[in-house]
């Protein structure tokens, strides 16, 4: 992980669309079927390093489908992944994160008796002769969390004490300590107040400036415009449109989504357009 | 207020949000009091407990707090308190095992079989009945982890089929008598730890306090994290070793501290550490707290229930045969009911919760000390074992209460 000095100039214009990047992560052709369902039809995805993709859809569109397939929870049934230009098979969860790709699902899988330290190296607990080396995986703690200019007030209070937001940046910062190369975010501010999101989209940001491809997907289009680079629209499990944020406007992204220009948005957009052109 | 004084604050005070700051007395107590109003009691309940019924049944009769009666009460609390070690580990993962009492009675009889109709030597004896504890708890595991049947009903059967296991295994005899030159009778009636050993002990538990603390702060020290201050940790190691050394002084009066409290005191102490300090503790606590989250995070949950079934009943077993042991026999009466909850009760009134993931190994200690001074208190003020059921079963009904209004203090103060 390169951890990029900090800079004064947003990070959009550091990554300006069309400058060359090394791609991470990269998809093609996969399909997947369930039964009678053609969950994903030919869908392709690519991540470069220090890019935020968002990934949107009405609901089946296959996103849920397409993000388990990338965490190993699914196998494809046929299609490529590529990871830092090499093919893999990420056979199961476990190996997704070993080749680097790591995943916050919707229920951040927190357990609420514990503290945040034992909360973020769960499963992967630092040892210093068979004991549990609480000071290193502190010391590591602060690090991750800082990495992420992130507001925990202690990282010794259990879980039940921190707020809808903290909680969702304790589940990134979990997500960060396998030293990861791309991050999914499945619905982060889904159930998070304005600060709140504000905050968790702040982390985006971080994590883009820290270098990583992260793979949003939100229902939340303001949020997505706010933070991604590329937004990809899925829609019936196949690939529908991608834009450029700078290029887009809601009213084209919810027409992607729908499949249709003749709704509600989309005509209120219109009229509004009608009425300050006179 | 980092940058307003000339102190470094450690990594992580820097947040000014924090109300207690570990070198400010004020902020220790206050954080101790906010702590307290969230719920978070620990085992303060159980230790003001234990105060009131010494200062109770002192008034009530003196010799209660005397020397020897408190040598009986250590003594005769350590085999129950070992099962109560046990179902504290159950209790952590939010299961119940209500059959420990009749596995203690079935283990002691398989011992006593071994020992006295088979003529094999003591140590055979033990370990068959210690065999059968960890084959109870394989089986109970694999009830659970394969078949998904609810603790609560599998330990139903199981009280229920152990206690017909220790009537078979009696057979016709009903009571077997050990062998009352065995070691194990020796050791669990009359092996005491006093005079100048008992004081070398207490000196080595002060220094090894002490050496841990020091080391620990040493590390956090260096890592630049906020670390207790040398004076603390002294006072702390004195007022521990003046304590104990006060207590080895008191009970020497009498005999001293049996050799049998002394094993189960290590067992706890033991117990707290592989809970708290190993990857294992860890990972009972994730599977108590949040199970779905403990798998996801790949820990192994069958594997936990496993290992936590198989000690709770192998303590249960340890703690019939040295509770057998004790008494002499085995007796078709052994580990029936009172053995059964007593060690249920013990765990919950010490403070580990019902409800799984909160809970420590030292309440196995303070709940079994409380029940066995109650039940000692109420015999030597001449009141009828009707009312210590009663009693019993109140004090039950209290630390469930305290451990329920707590858990709803917690939640609505966000510390879950």
């Amino acid at each position: 992980m390169t951890t990029a000095p900090h800079q004064d100039t947003p990070a959009r214009e550091g990554v300006a669309p069309g400058e060359p990047r090394e791609v991470v992560l990269s998809l093609s052709g996969i399909h997947k079927r369930f039964g009678a369902v053609q969950a994903l039809t030919d869908v392709r995805l690519e991540v470069a390093a220090g890019e935020v993709v968002a990934l949107v859809g009405d609901n089946g569109a296959g996103k849920s489908t397409l993000v388990k397939v990338i965490a190993g929870v699914y196998q494809p049934d046929s299609g490529d992944i590529e990871l830092a230009g090499r093919r893999v098979k990420v056979a199961g969860p476990r190996q997704a994160q070993d080749l680097g790709i790591a995943t916050v699902f919707q229920d951040l899988a927190l357990c609420d008796n514990l503290d945040v330290v034992a909360n973020l190296f769960l499963g992967q607990e630092r040892l210093k002769a068979g004991a549990i080396d609480e000071v290193a995986m502190e010391v590591e703690a602060w690090r991750l969390l800082r990495s992420l200019s992130a507001k925990i007030p202690s990282v010794r209070i259990p879980i039940a004490a921190l707020s809808g937001g903290q909680r969702q940046t304790v589940a990134i910062a979990r997500s960060l300590v396998g030293k990861p190369k791309v991050v999914m975010l499945d619905e982060p501010t889904a159930a998070l107040g304005v600060a709140q999101t504000a905050e968790v989209l702040n982390l985006v940001e971080r994590l883009r400036e820290n270098g990583l491809g992260v793979i949003l997907i939100s229902h939340n289009m303001a949020d997505v415009q706010a933070v991604a680079d590329r937004i990809v629209v899925l829609r019936l499990g196949r690939n529908e449109a991608e834009f450029h944020t700078d290029e887009v406007t809601t009213t084209d992204l919810v027409a992607a989504i729908t499949g249709a220009s003749d709704n509600v948005v989309a005509s209120r957009a219109a009229r509004s357009k009608e009425q300050a052109h006179g | 207020m980092a940058e307003s004084t000339v102190v470094k604050t450690s990594a992580d005070q820097l947040d000014e949000r924090l109300i207690a700051n570990a070198s400010d007395p004020l902020g220790i107590l206050r954080a101790f009091w906010a702590r307290l109003k969230g719920g978070d009691l620990g085992s303060l309940p159980v230790v003001f407990g234990l105060v009131v019924i010494s200062i109770v049944f002192y008034v009530k009769e003196p010799v209660f707090l005397s020397s020897r009666n408190l040598v009986t009460i250590t003594q005769f609390a350590a085999p129950v308190g070992i099962i109560a070690l046990g179902i504290v580990l159950v209790l952590l993962l939010g299961e119940i095992d209500l059959s420990v009492g009749s596995v203690s009675g079935a283990s002691a009889a398989v011992m006593a079989v071994q020992i006295v109709n088979s003529g094999r030597p003591v140590i055979v004896g033990i370990i068959a009945g210690i065999l059968v504890g960890v084959v109870v708890g394989l089986v109970y595991a694999f009830l659970y982890t394969k078949l998904g049947v609810p603790s609560f009903v599998f330990s139903l059967a199981g009280l229920l089929a152990f206690q017909g296991v220790l009537l078979y295994v009696l057979g016709s005899d009903g009571t077997i008598n050990l062998p009352s030159d065995s070691w194990l009778l020796d050791f669990a009636r009359f092996k005491f730890l006093t005079g100048a050993a008992s004081y070398v002990l207490v000196v080595l538990i002060g220094l090894a306090f002490l050496a841990s603390r020091l080391l620990s702060q040493r590390s956090r020290t260096r890592a630049e994290l906020s670390a207790p201050s040398t004076v603390s940790i002294l006072v702390k190691a004195a007022l521990l070793t003046g304590g104990l050394a006060y207590l080895t002084y008191y009970l020497n009066i009498g005999r001293g501290w049996s050799y049998l409290w002394l094993f189960f005191a290590a067992l706890v102490v033991a117990m707290d550490f592989a809970l708290r300090r190993t990857r294992w503790g860890r990972h009972v606590f994730a599977v108590g707290g949040n199970e779905e989250a403990a798998r996801r995070s790949g820990i192994k949950v069958t594997r936990i229930y496993l290992s936590v079934f198989v000690g709770c009943s192998t303590l249960a077993a340890v703690g019939g045969i040295l509770g057998a042991a004790q008494l002499t026999s085995v007796s078709q009466a052994t580990g029936t009911t009172d053995t059964n909850l007593t060690a249920i009760a013990a765990a919950v009134i010490g403070g580990t919760s019902l409800f799984g993931g909160r809970g420590s190994a030292y309440s196995a200690m303070l709940g079994i000390l409380v029940l066995v001074s109650i039940s000692s208190g109420l015999n030597l003020i001449g009141v009828d074992s009707s009312v210590r059921f009663m009693v019993t079963g109140g004090v039950l009904l209290l630390a469930v209460a305290i451990d329920s209004v707590s858990r709803r203090a917690r939640s609505s103060s966000g510390r879950g």
